[in-house]
């Protein structure tokens, strides 16, 4: 499945502080969550989000706390893949236990601008960028990762052993 | 090739002689950890499975910390939530208001963690742990609740960075600064991924409740876990509190380390992180006239009794400043009532500070002391992220118990050598 949509980009250590703030973690229902996503660095983020958008960060991406929130608030507003440098550990493992694919490649950060149209093709492991016509290739998941993804989930992936 | 400490753990917990960083394995646990903001998610992930009870009863904790004594009621139904998942699942470690307190302070002064334990906790934090020789580390919901159904977890075997400690700190300067200042030299992603190791004949000067400040503090650089070698005072430690089985592992001579570095903590100074990073350090001579508003003394970083004898011992006798509210939070309710045996509340509430019944609250600014727009704090918490403690456009200046508690003293960020005349 190839995942297409325009950049939305964000700089090094975006925090789950900032994804989310816990000042809304007493909330438990996820399209509500959705509504403050992003609020404390861009308070624009929900009025511009469209469904299939996708964000690009820098560094060590969704570092500071565990909550799941923040990659679960990152699906639930539409987004569809999250291209970072590096993410942070806690983060990567939430996003890939939620299936929400989020993708690690420096280059392809580098260049990109805010608003700029990706096209990330999974099986294949390329991103391609519409406005530089760059085409960037990434690393594919691990197998058991990969079996994690497929099977939708962490949870959806136990049903099935 | 030889193993680290945290290679070790793992390999055993997996079935395997040996392994190497980047297999992933599947991991036994020992103890999975959850709070009132991670265990609501994981218990509604944990329905999907479609199985009606725990892998084991005596190897989950449920702490209510966050947002407790609840401050609101969306905030109590998830508590709710939780005790009834308890009280269904029957789950022996369920920890009530009363009973309570910040989960990394109270896992381990209960005993339920021990050297050579693998934990995962849906609470980043979950590193605290690694103080006593364990593995932990911090997981999302979704693994909590996958942990909950298996008893196991799916893990990368980390790369590791071994931190040789040598020589003895100087008098005001604790775990927080010894943290801090690695964190500053290493910056919030030095550790990415990694394990760090801690070693070295300055653990000797090193409290148990500084060790705990040091490990609690690795996911600040990025890394999986922080881990110390196990000594003499690990031992006390765990045989003072826990009647588990406990095993210690060393680190193999031919261990491979992707680096090694030196911290000489004579050297080291009280070091505050400024907004908005842990890693934007500076030492406490370093620091200009910086006024401030509130000063919190709590968490799971620095909530512990010697954070709070610390405290004591610089309060006692003064004020807080007039421009200042001071915040004080033990951690556990062991915490508290040794703090009130031991007349630190009397110092604390003669000098005019506020105490609190244990909880994390303005360290996630949850409640109990959330910062208006453009105030300051200076905080024993671990995080100074944007916004963390209240507005977005407040400060949070992380520093020790002792930097804290002078703070308080004089209105501005200062050294407890200032305030100790
Ligand atoms: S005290 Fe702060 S860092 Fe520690 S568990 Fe509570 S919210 Fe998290």
């Amino acid at each position: 499945m190839n995942y297409i949509g325009k950049v939305l980009k964000y700089g090094d250590n975006i925090d789950t502080d900032v994804i989310i703030p816990a000042r809304y973690l007493n909330i438990s229902d996820y399209k509500e969550l959705a509504k403050h996503c992003m609020e404390d660095i861009d308070p624009s983020f929900v009025s511009r989000v469209k469904k299939g958008d996708i964000i690009v960060g820098g560094q060590n991406f969704g570092c500071g706390s565990s909550r799941e929130h923040a990659p679960i608030t990152i699906k639930e507003s539409g987004i569809s893949c999250v291209v970072a440098k590096s993410f942070a550990r806690i983060f990567y493992r939430n996003s890939i236990n939620i299936g929400l694919p989020i993708i690690e490649c420096p280059e392809c950060v580098e260049d990109a601008n805010e608003g700029d149209k990706l096209e990330i093709d999974l099986e294949n492991g390329t991103i391609f960028n519409y406005s530089n016509e760059k085409t960037y290739k990434i690393m594919p998941f691990p197998k058991f990762i990969q079996n994690i993804i497929n099977s939708g989930g962490l949870m959806e992936h136990i049903k099935t052993q | 090739m030889g193993m680290t400490m945290t290679q070790k753990i793992l390999a055993r917990s997996s079935g395997h002689d040996n392994v190497t960083p980047g297999m992933l394995i599947s991991a036994k646990v020992d103890m999975v950890l959850g709070n009132d903001i991670t265990a609501p998610v994981a218990i509604k992930e944990f329905e999907k499975a479609g199985v009606d009870r725990v892998f084991d009863k005596e190897k989950i904790a449920l702490v209510p910390d966050h947002f407790t004594p609840n401050k609101d009621i969306k905030s109590a139904q998830q508590v709710k939530l939780m005790r009834e998942f308890a009280k269904k699942m029957e789950i022996s470690n369920f920890f009530e208001i009363g009973q309570m307190g910040i989960e990394h302070a109270l896992l381990p002064e209960l005993g339920l963690v021990t050297a050579g334990d693998l934990v995962i906790g849906a609470d980043s934090h979950t590193c605290t742990y690694g103080a006593l020789g364990a593995f932990s580390t911090g997981v999302g919901s979704t693994d909590m609740a996958a942990a909950m159904v298996t008893g196991e977890v799916w893990l990368k075997v980390p790369e590791a960075i071994k931190f040789t400690l040598t020589g003895k700190p100087s008098e005001w300067v604790s775990g927080k600064d010894i943290i801090l200042h690695i964190i500053g030299l290493i910056g919030v992603d030095g550790a990415l991924y990694k394990s760090m190791e801690f070693t070295g004949d300055g653990l000797e000067f090193l409290t148990m409740d500084d060790r705990f400040t040091i490990a609690n503090m690795a996911i600040e650089a990025g890394a999986k876990n922080g881990i110390f070698e196990v000594d003499n005072e690990t031992m006390q430690y765990i045989q003072g509190h826990s009647t588990k089985h406990y095993e210690v592992f060393k680190p193999d001579e031919d261990a491979h380390y992707v680096d090694e570095i030196n911290i000489e903590l004579s050297k080291i100074k009280p070091t505050v992180a400024f907004p908005s990073l842990p890693e934007n350090t500076k030492t406490i001579d370093e620091i200009e006239d910086i006024p401030i508003d509130q000063v919190v003394i709590g968490s799971c970083t620095n909530g512990r009794i010697g954070d709070m004898r610390i405290a004591a011992k610089i309060l006692a006798g003064k004020k807080v400043n007039d421009n200042v509210r001071c915040i004080i939070i033990p951690a556990t309710q062991k915490i508290w009532k040794q703090c009130m045996h031991e007349g630190l509340f009397d110092i604390f509430i003669d000098a005019g500070c506020a105490v609190s019944t244990p909880t994390c609250g303005p360290c996630l600014g949850g409640h109990m002391g959330i910062l208006a727009e453009g105030e300051r704090a200076v905080s024993t918490t671990n995080r100074n992220f944007v916004g963390r403690m209240g507005h977005v456009n407040s400060e949070v200046y992380l520093a020790s118990p002792a930097v804290a508690a002078a703070s308080a003293i004089t209105g501005k960020i200062s050294s407890p050598e200032s305030v100790m005349l």
